[in-house]
This record gives structure tokens, C-alpha cells and sequence, in this order.
């Protein structure tokens, strides 16, 4: 459609983007910059606004107020077929009285576009089911059906990409070969894709930057690593893996670092991770930054140091150890350690100490729920 | 095992398959008197129920019977044109009552049901009534015959339309407008095709209601006779044998249409399967 402009006119820009739906609001300003060529995640729970944000970005939902733009264009109110994206639905929603060819070449003989067979056949080789052409999509494993909604809105070539939760049918060995075959299509075909999903670890594979979005709003956009590592908020924090969140009283600062009374250790946080703005705070520390050592004995990697802890549950998962640790103060923190075979197991009841390198730790406002982000199951 | 013992040792190890032969035989036994009878001689005999010798006679000369062909012609004429009718307007308002939200919708769809469950008696009576009442008491025939077939199909196409166009997949249409349909050919590519078996459908179920019916037709045709009215006069009398000609025609109609659609499925589903 717009091939030759510039890459920067192609990205995608959402600004004050609000959906009010009759009893809630779905979403709520959103402000969002796309470039273009990248692979973008919206990552959240099921409910937080993402899927509506997919949808008016598609044209299937008119936004309350905002406007989204591509490039200079702006598209807030066109209709669907008048705006160059193209979604990959979750169910699918193959055509099923077309063959696959026929499917492929559906948004193409609507633009009247030409060398439609050269275009299907190669975008069929390239999703690997050229010898599936003429069979209906039912007659198609889910895997392939996949595939068939990935080809038909790929071969449009629009400026952006829309996938709503598209691996979600898939049972989970078939779905990480396909999060590297997108990974690998998107790489090879150099089109912006918006991936919406509620799995962290899908989006943490497949995208350049993932947006954690909660309750209408986005709470964190960055990097998969930096906001695993350095999550601002309570919610991305239990979200995106797991945390522990420890109650602590801010001391004040000392240099690059920020000194916290917790349960009555002082530990550091660098100030870089230090997100809260009272006195009080969350201090955070993933499991498997934990080290555990028996009493008296050499942690590796020595830092904040706690002892008195006691275990209470040693699950052995094979790849790693989880332990759950009762500190003095009651309560129980996670640890994963590695199986590297170099340390022992621990037993339940043995009294360990605990301890992190203080550049791992980060610190969260007290104010935000210490519970936000976990999934029930 | 004596022959006798291993003949109910096979009916109970295959009881369902049993039951199962039995009820088509129950449904089939009438329908193939009627075959019978299409080739049957009676002769002068005046008992035509019984079978007396084979001819090709009534197939040779369908229209022998004074008046018989008319009245099927007649028939088929109500019930293509009311079913056309029926169709188009049922299946706008299967739209009507899927696809929009409207104040009494759910009343709608229940009025919808009404003539369906009401007797054919009461419906018929009363609508000699109406036209009475609109002083075309004596302009009965085609056109009103016409009016009440439309009238009693029109749920049974409602009802079946919006059966399919309920079980269409709402993604589908999205998707097409998504890949560059504008609203006119997302209908015509996508809603219509998906939902034509169901259009169809309701077509065949139309015609045949109109073509058999004989109550409400009875009250509302004045001087008309369509063919069950026909075969109900003649009944009186002794029914020409070509009766159970057309009867047959009928039949094979039907199955024609239902199997030659089994057939094309199994044969589109082969060769897909061979490629």
C-alpha cells in the first residue's frame, strides 16, 4: 500500500485513545507510538483493555474519543477495509465455504490486485502448506489453520499487523515452534506487528517491547528484560513472572543506592529501581535472584544477608529446586535455585539463610497492592 | 443352533439396527402403496384401493383425469410463487431479528413462533373472516390462497433461516471487512453464501408446506381447486390412479434433491481427500 515511504510515516500512534463501554471503561487514554518494523506486544489479563485496543486499532470498534494515526493519516473513524492493517483473528475466522488458496487471496482480489496467483503461491510457500491450497479450512489441523489466518492477512502486506492472542488454540508444543515462526516471518518480512496475549512468556519470546496494560491503562512499556528486571509497578511485578514483595521503610539514600530497613536488615536498592515515593515501599526480589545457604555456610555471591529463615516446602522440578522460606518476620519468600549439582538440597524444617546482591532488588510504592497481577488459576 | 434360535441370537445381538429397520419400514409402507398404485389397472372395478393388474397406463396419461392436471398446476404455481415470497421476506426479517437490537425483540421472536403452533383451523377461519370482513368475499382464489400460504410459511422460514444465520460465526464477517470487502461484498461473498443452505432449505420446506396444504387453502379459495382439494373431491368418488402418479413424482423429487445433495458432498469430499 504505502511501500517507499519513509519507515517513520509508517508507524502506528495512539493518543488519548478511550473506549467507554455502557457500564465500564474498557480503555482509558491511552497514549501508545508504534514504530515501525517492530515486534510489540500488549500484554495483560484477560479484561484489561487490550483486545479493545486491538479491535479500534482494526476499525471493528469506534473509539469514545482519541485518535490513532499511521504515519500522518489519521484513521480513527475509516472503515476496516479502508485502513492498510490486517488482523489474524483468534479463532481464526477462515472463510469455510473457500478453499485455502481462495482464502489467501481474499484481501488481494478485493484490491484488484494483480499477479494474485504468483503472490498466493508464495506467500502459501512460505507458511508451508502449498500443497494444502485447494482444501477448506476445516479439513486442516488447528496448527495449519493457524497459518492459513497468519498468510491471509501477511499477504496484504499491511502497515501494521494485528494478532489477537493468536497461538491461543494451539496446544503448548506446537505453540513455541510457532512463536519462533512468527518471530522468524516478522523478521523476514519486516511488517509491524501488534501481538496481543495474556501469556508472559509468549510475549516475552516474541516481542521487541511489550506494553503491560491493566484495568484500561498501560502500567509499563519497555524491553522485555528491563521490565522484568526493573518492573515499576506491583502489578507488572507479579505479572510478568514472579516476585517476591517484602515490606520496608525507606532509610534514605547512600550514593548510587537507596537504604532500606526491612523486617530490621537494612538492605540497598539501586536508586535506578527505587520507584517509591513515600517512606514506605515494596521491596521486590525475584526467586531466582535468591540464594539459599545453610547456616554459617559461604553464599556465593554474597549482599543483603538474612538468616533465620526456616523451609517449609522443597519442590524438586528437575531444571531447578523451588523452596518456600519462612523468614522470622512470617513471611514466606520463594527461592529457585538452579540444579547445577555444585549444592545440596535443603530439607523441609532446615533453617537457611537468605541472601541477593543488591543490584537485583528494585522497590515499589507501598501504596500499590501487593497482590496486583496474580493469576489465579 | 437351530436356523430359529440363531435368527433371534442375530435380532438381539442387532436390536437397535432392528428398530431401527422396523421404523423405516412404519414410514416407507405408505409411500410405496403409492408407487403401487401409480401402475395399477382397476378397470371397471369401482374399488380403486385394491391392486388389479399392471399397466404403464397412468404414467402414459397423467392427465387423463379431467381437472387433476389443472389443479397441480395450480398448486405448483401458489407454491412457487409463495414461496418466493415467503423466502424473501423471511429470511430479511431472520436478519432483521439476528443482526439488530431493537426495542421488542424478544416479543418478536415469540410472535414470530405463533402460527406455527396455532391450529390450521383457527388460522384459516379466521382469515375467511378477514377477507370477508375486507368485502373480498367474492374475489376467493388464486390470490388469496397466495396470501395465506405466504402468511403460515413465513415462520417456518424465519425460524429456519435465522437458525443459520444465529450459528454464523461473527468473526467471519469482520474478517472479510479487515481484508478490504467493503459492507456490499462482505454480504454477498461471505453472509450470503454461509447462509444460502439455510435460505434453501427454508424454500423446499415452504413449497412443500404450500404444495400439501389443505385446511387453510379449503376456507380461503372460492372457486379454485388445488391438487389436495382435488384429491379430497375425487376422494369421494374413487381416486383416479393418477393420483398416486404425481404422489410418486413427488416422492422422487424430494429424494432427488436430498440425495443428489449427499452425493455431491461425498463426491467434493473424495476428491479433496484424492489430491
Amino acid at each position: 500500500m504505502s511501500q517507499g515511504s519513509s519507515e517513520g510515516s509508517r508507524s502506528l500512534h495512539l493518543s488519548q485513545l478511550t473506549k467507554e463501554f455502557a457500564n465500564f471503561t474498557a480503555v482509558k487514554s491511552l497514549d501508545l507510538d508504534v514504530p515501525h518494523g517492530s515486534f510489540f506486544a500488549l500484554l495483560g489479563p484477560s479484561g484489561c483493555g487490550k483486545t479493545t485496543t486491538l479491535r479500534m486499532v482494526a476499525g471493528l470498534e469506534t473509539p469514545t474519543s482519541g485518535t490513532i494515526r499511521i504515519g500522518d493519516t489519521d484513521i480513527t473513524y475509516a472503515k476496516p477495509y479502508q485502513r492498510p492493517v490486517n488482523t489474524v483473528f483468534q479463532s481464526y475466522a477462515l472463510f469455510p465455504h473457500l478453499d485455502i488458496y481462495e482464502n489467501v487471496a481474499f484481501g488481494l482480489r478485493r484490491r484488484r490486485s494483480s499477479e494474485v496467483h504468483r503472490q498466493v503461491n508464495d506467500m502459501l510457500a512460505l507458511v508451508e502448506l502449498t500443497s494444502q491450497a485447494r482444501k477448506k479450512p476445516a479439513q486442516l489441523s488447528g496448527g495449519q489453520q493457524q497459518r492459513v489466518a497468519l498468510a491471509r492477512a501477511l499477504i496484504n502486506r499491511p502497515d501494521v499487523l494485528l494478532l489477537d492472542e493468536p497461538l491461543g488454540a494451539l496446544d503448548l508444543k506446537l505453540r513455541r515452534a510457532m512463536q519462533l515462526e512468527l518471530k522468524r516471518i516478522q523478521t523476514e518480512v519486516g511488517l509491524t506487528f501488534i501481538h496481543v496475549t495474556h501469556d508472559q512468556e509468549e510475549a516475552m519470546t516474541m516481542a521487541d517491547t511489550i506494553a503491560v496494560m491493566n484495568a484500561g491503562v498501560i502500567e509499563q512499556m519497555g524491553a522485555p528484560n528491563d521490565l522484568y528486571e526493573n518492573p515499576k509497578t506491583t502489578f507488572v511485578a507479579n505479572f510478568l513472572g514472579q516476585s517476591n514483595l517484602i515490606a520496608g521503610k525507606v532509610l534514605g539514600p547512600d550514593g548510587d543506592f537507596a537504604k532500606v530497613n526491612m523486617h530490621g536488615v537494612t538492605v540497598s536498592i539501586p536508586t535506578s529501581r527505587a520507584h517509591a515515593s513515600g517512606s514506605d515501599g515494596w521491596i521486590g526480589i525475584r526467586p531466582e535472584k535468591v540464594l539459599i545457604a545453610g547456616v554459617g555456610e559461604e553464599i556465593d555471591a554474597p549482599g543483603n544477608h538474612l538468616d533465620g529463615g526456616i523451609v517449609t516446602d522443597v519442590s524438586f522440578v528437575g531444571v531447578s529446586t523451588q523452596y518456600m522460606v519462612r523468614m522470622p518476620w512470617g513471611q514466606e519468600l520463594q527461592v529457585f535455585e538452579q540444579n547445577t549439582g555444585r549444592r545440596r538440597l535443603f530439607a523441609k524444617g532446615e533453617t537457611v539463610d537468605l541472601s541477593w546482591r543488591p543490584e537485583y532488588a528494585f522497590l515499589l510504592d507501598a501504596s500499590q497492592d501487593v497482590n496486583a497481577g496474580i493469576e489465579e488459576d | 443352533m437351530s436356523p430359529a434360535a440363531r435368527f433371534f441370537r442375530w435380532v438381539k445381538d442387532h436390536l437397535v439396527l432392528v428398530l431401527g429397520l422396523l421404523v423405516l419400514v412404519y414410514m416407507f409402507v405408505p409411500i410405496a402403496v403409492v408407487v403401487l398404485m401409480s401402475f395399477n389397472d382397476p378397470g371397471k372395478s369401482k374399488n380403486v384401493y385394491a391392486f388389479r393388474s399392471f399397466t404403464w397406463n397412468n404414467w402414459l396419461h397423467p392427465c387423463h383425469s379431467a381437472g387433476m392436471c389443472h389443479a397441480v398446476g395450480v398448486s405448483v404455481g401458489i407454491g412457487v410463487l409463495a414461496t418466493a415470497a415467503a423466502t424473501a421476506i423471511g429470511t430479511m426479517a431472520a436478519f432483521g431479528l439476528v443482526r439488530h437490537e431493537f426495542a421488542g425483540r424478544s416479543i418478536a421472536n415469540t410472535v414470530i413462533f405463533l402460527p406455527m403452533a396455532s391450529p390450521e383451523i383457527v388460522m384459516g377461519s379466521s382469515l375467511l373472516a378477514l377477507f370477508i370482513a375486507a368485502h373480498q368475499g367474492g374475489h376467493l382464489g388464486v390470490w388469496t390462497i397466495f396470501i395465506a400460504h405466504v402468511m403460515f410459511c413465513l415462520s417456518f422460514v424465519v425460524v429456519t433461516v435465522k437458525a443459520r444465520l444465529s450459528g454464523l460465526d461473527d468473526n467471519l464477517e469482520q474478517a472479510a471487512m479487515d481484508l478490504y470487502a467493503n459492507e456490499r461484498e462482505t454480504f454477498w461473498r461471505i453472509t450470503f453464501p454461509l447462509v444460502l443452505p439455510g435460505i434453501l432449505g427454508a424454500a423446499l420446506l415452504s413449497f412443500s408446506l404450500s404444495f400439501d396444504d389443505f385446511i387453510i387453502t379449503n376456507l380461503n379459495a372460492g372457486q379454485t381447486t388445488t391438487f389436495p382439494m382435488f384429491v379430497y373431491g375425487a376422494a369421494q368418488r374413487g381416486v383416479p390412479m393418477q393420483v398416486n402418479v404425481v404422489g410418486t413424482v413427488m416422492f422422487l423429487i424430494a429424494i432427488t434433491v436430498v440425495l443428489g445433495n449427499t452425493i455431491y458432498n461425498r463426491i467434493q469430499t473424495k476428491a479433496l481427500a484424492t489430491r
